[in-house]
């Protein structure tokens, strides 16, 4: 399971997520992108709740492991939820 | 506090190098608290200086440990690992991984957010794999404390092998125990955290033996990033890449199983030490209070409301202590000039000391800007304003991260630079450096209000409005606009080297630290006194020089024909003296060099006489108003109404008024848009390492400036 690179693109991202809903790390999908998202702790398996959207709907924030992130779309894109 | 860790005993040998006073570094998560921890260890006794290479501040200082035991403290860039994503934390590994290196640590502390332990002890484990003595210091026990979250020291102490600290830097509780832990001789822990894999043993063996390594895990980091180690030679990299190939290493794979298996392992020690009674719904406040903060509306209104106060404050609250620093250099200068005489006491007053007039008075604006973005930073609403300006931003090839640079913009170019630092995209970053100098900064203002005055008139609408209040800050937006257009142009232009993130911590809201606010305020006006203010004191010197010599003898002929067509003129005594200094201005080297030019800023509308304010105008704008003061024989007095009244009876050849609107308007222009601050060319050369940004700076502001004055100009008459 560990950064395993999916190609599928109907696959749910924390993009789809709607303000408030969780899901769970599946996977993330861009392996460069990964490397960081790791090491801020968005680990396959761990839940992640989207929090809030910037006014323009880009940015957002989301909460992985009781702490609150903020990435722009395209990076939240990458990561994949079961 | 005994601390008895015992490290086999070949690997502790290089640990424990005696050096005279020990070296300590500091190595963190952004938003640990290390600065706090930093400022609570050395107090003022701080150095700010540069690491090699980069443009990374490096804040070393000195520590009292004991009586008899002092400590050098370097203070290290906010990192999540060793694995570096961004310029600032490379200097991480340069200082950890050069066995030469004058600055490799003797011990590191590791500070962690006790509230956020496990994402904080990935950096630790990293580092405790290297085999570094180390020391953990388990910074906002309060804050975890209020959200339930119970650590038990004993046993985290006992699983990572390590002495714990709890510790709450802000407040300065368990800093005694740090300082006597710190102050003992110290050994690597003996817990592993990650075995190097299998498959990956055989090639970091044969690095571990080539560079004669003290571990695997350092072997592995040489595969992992000697592109970027700089104290290896090209030779040694492309051994290391040959290797690298021969054995099909994928650093992004075996990074990526590095982590997620260090995560693993950290939450297994966490599962014994940590426990959590959360009250779930309690420490919503930071995102309830974000619900305002960063509406659509709100946000945004707050945010302008929020400027509009350090706008306020720079421009209306600054110019008491500004006045009296101005008063204060003219007395100084009377008082010396009443009592001595002399060209050295000329260059004394005119040159050094009006020079340093110059650089003082910008102290209480960038006081006042700095505090206030101080305390944005401290509170963790910055944070937010990046977030709602990041989209916009980012249309125009900057980055949210670009509003603090663009804002101090408005005061001074100089900080304002300096700020860009914490852009860590390149490509970002040098785009806002390279437009902050068109944000209309304080210096300009004097230059603004005198044309403005002299040909905008002061008619009012809907009884409020002030005509020329709506010019002044329509320049404004005019260096706003051209900022954000000129980046949108560089955004085309330039290549970008690396991706640009945009994943960062939110952190929560918070009280700011007061003590860390006072200190940014030092530190900015220090760094502007010293980087800015020498070059303002030499250019002030040498244009003074440039001004009072003329070659030959043609001062004194200068000052007979001034004395003869004054005796015509039936003038008094201080109308001659001004006369004198106007026609001597004229004669001077600065008058020829204005004339020289005269030919090329004629099509702008410009005379030699505004060629000699272009020339001055180098050390700092606001020298534009002295100039044109003396060379229009107006004396000492820089009172604008006076200035004002005569310039409009300055006559062209044809005897009519020579400031009509269109030269006012052109030279408007050409102040709003022309780099004309070696202090800012200076800065970026600093900031950007390379000679090729300043002068594309000064091209580019000057050429388009040029370009916009002339159509101004053209159109205008």
């Amino acid at each position: 399971m560990r950064n395993r690179i999916q190609e599928s693109q109907q696959q749910k991202s924390v993009r789809d997520l709607k303000i408030g809903e969780s899901g769970e790390i599946a996977s993330l999908n861009d392996p460069e992108m990964a490397l960081k998202l790791l090491e801020m702790g968005c680990i396959p398996g761990t839940p992640v709740k989207l929090s809030s959207k910037a006014p323009f709907g880009d940015p957002v924030t989301i909460i992985v492991n009781d702490y609150t992130l903020s990435l722009r779309l395209d990076e939240a894109e990458t990561i994949l939820l079961k | 506090m005994a601390v008895t860790i015992e490290a086999e005993a070949p690997e502790a040998k290089k640990a424990s190098v005696h050096h005279p006073v020990a070296r300590i570094a500091l190595i963190g998560n952004p938003n640990s608290g290390k600065t706090s921890l930093f400022n609570q260890l050395t107090g003022l006794n701080q150095k700010v200086g540069n690491f090699p290479g980069v443009t990374v501040d490096k804040k070393t200082g000195l520590s009292q440990l004991t009586p008899q035991l002092k400590a050098q403290i370097i203070d290290l860039p906010g990192s999540y690992s060793l694995y570096p994503k961004s310029l600032d934390e490379r200097v991480i590994i340069d200082l950890l991984y050069d066995p030469a290196s004058k600055h490799s640590p003797d011990l590191v502390i590791v500070t962690a957010d006790a509230s956020n332990l496990k994402r904080n002890l990935l950096l630790f484990t990293q580092l405790a794999d290297l085999r570094i003595p180390a020391v953990l210091a388990l910074n906002m026990m309060d804050v975890a404390e209020t959200e339930g979250v119970k650590i038990d020291i004993e046993v985290l102490q006992r699983e990572l092998g390590v002495p714990v600290i709890p510790m709450n830097a802000r407040k300065g509780v368990g800093i005694a125990a740090l300082k006597i832990v710190m102050s003992q001789q110290l050994a690597p822990t003996n817990t592993p955290f990650f075995d190097v894999p299998a498959d990956l043993k055989p090639l970091v063996a044969q690095i571990r033996e080539r560079f004669s390594l003290r571990n695997d895990y350092l072997a592995l980091h040489y595969a992992h990033q000697y592109k970027n180690l700089r104290f290896l030679s090209e030779q040694d990299k492309a051994w290391i890449a040959q290797l690298l190939e021969a054995a099909e290493f994928k650093s992004n794979t075996a990074q990526a199983n590095e982590t997620v298996a260090r995560y693993v392992r950290i939450n297994e020690i966490l599962l014994d030490a940590v426990r959590v009674n959360k009250a779930k719904e309690e420490e919503k406040f930071s995102n309830k209070l974000d619900q305002i903060l960063t509406h659509r509306v709100f946000g945004y209104l707050i945010f302008l409301g929020l400027l509009f106060l350090v706008f306020q404050a720079v421009f209306a609250w600054a110019s008491y202590p500004m006045d009296l620093i101005d008063e204060g250099i003219a007395a100084l200068n009377g008082l010396i000039q009443e009592n001595f005489s002399g060209p050295l006491i000329n260059l004394l007053t005119e040159g050094v000391i009006a020079g340093l007039g110059g650089v003082l008075i910008f102290i209480p604006q960038i006081a006042i800007l700095f505090a206030f973005i101080a305390i944005l930073e401290e509170t963790g609403y910055m944070a937010r304003v990046t977030f709602m300006m990041d989209k916009i931003m980012r249309k125009f090839g900057l980055n949210g991260k670009s509003v603090v640079p663009l804002i101090s913009g408005v005061a001074c170019a100089v900080p304002a630079v300096m700020s860009a630092r914490t852009i860590e995209n390149w490509k970002d970053r040098m785009i806002t450096i390279f437009v902050t100098p068109l944000m209309s900064c304080s210096a300009r203002i004097p230059v603004y209000t005198v044309l403005i005055a002299l040909v905008v008139p002061e008619v009012y609408y809907f009884g409020f409005l002030n005509l020329q209040g709506i010019v002044l800050m329509g320049l404004y937006l005019l260096g706003f606009v051209s900022a954000i257009f000129s980046a949108l142009l560089l955004k085309v232009v330039l290549k970008a080297r690396e991706r640009s993130y945009f994943i960062m911590e939110f952190p929560v809201y918070r009280m700011p630290r007061w003590k860390n606010v006072g200190l940014t305020i030092f530190e900015k006006s220090r760094t502007f006194v010293l980087e800015a203010g020498k070059i303002i004191v030499a250019v002030s010197i040498i244009l003074w020089v440039l001004a009072s010599y003329g070659p030959g003898d043609s001062f004194e002929r200068a000052e007979e024909r001034a004395v003869a067509e004054a005796e015509v003129k039936g003038f008094n005594e201080m109308q001659t003296d001004n006369l004198i200094s106007a026609y001597q201005l004229e004669s001077s080297y600065a008058g020829k060099f204005g004339q020289a030019i005269e030919p090329a800023i004629s099509p702008l509308g410009y005379d030699w006489k505004i060629g000699i304010a272009l020339l001055t105008s180098f050390a700092a704008r606001e020298v534009f108003v002295g100039t044109i003061s003396t060379i229009y024989s107006i004396g000492e007095e820089e009172n604008v109404s006076t200035i004002k009244d005569k310039l409009m009876s300055e006559k062209d050849a044809d005897g009519n008024p020579f400031f009509t609107p269109a030269r006012a308007f052109s030279l408007l222009i050409f102040y709003a848009f022309a780099m004309q601050c070696i202090s800012t060319l200076a800065i970026v050369r600093r900031e950007t390492k390379s000679w090729t940004w300043p002068l594309a700076q000064l091209v580019y502001m000057t050429g388009l400036a040029y370009v916009s004055a002339f159509a101004v100009f053209q159109l205008m008459s």
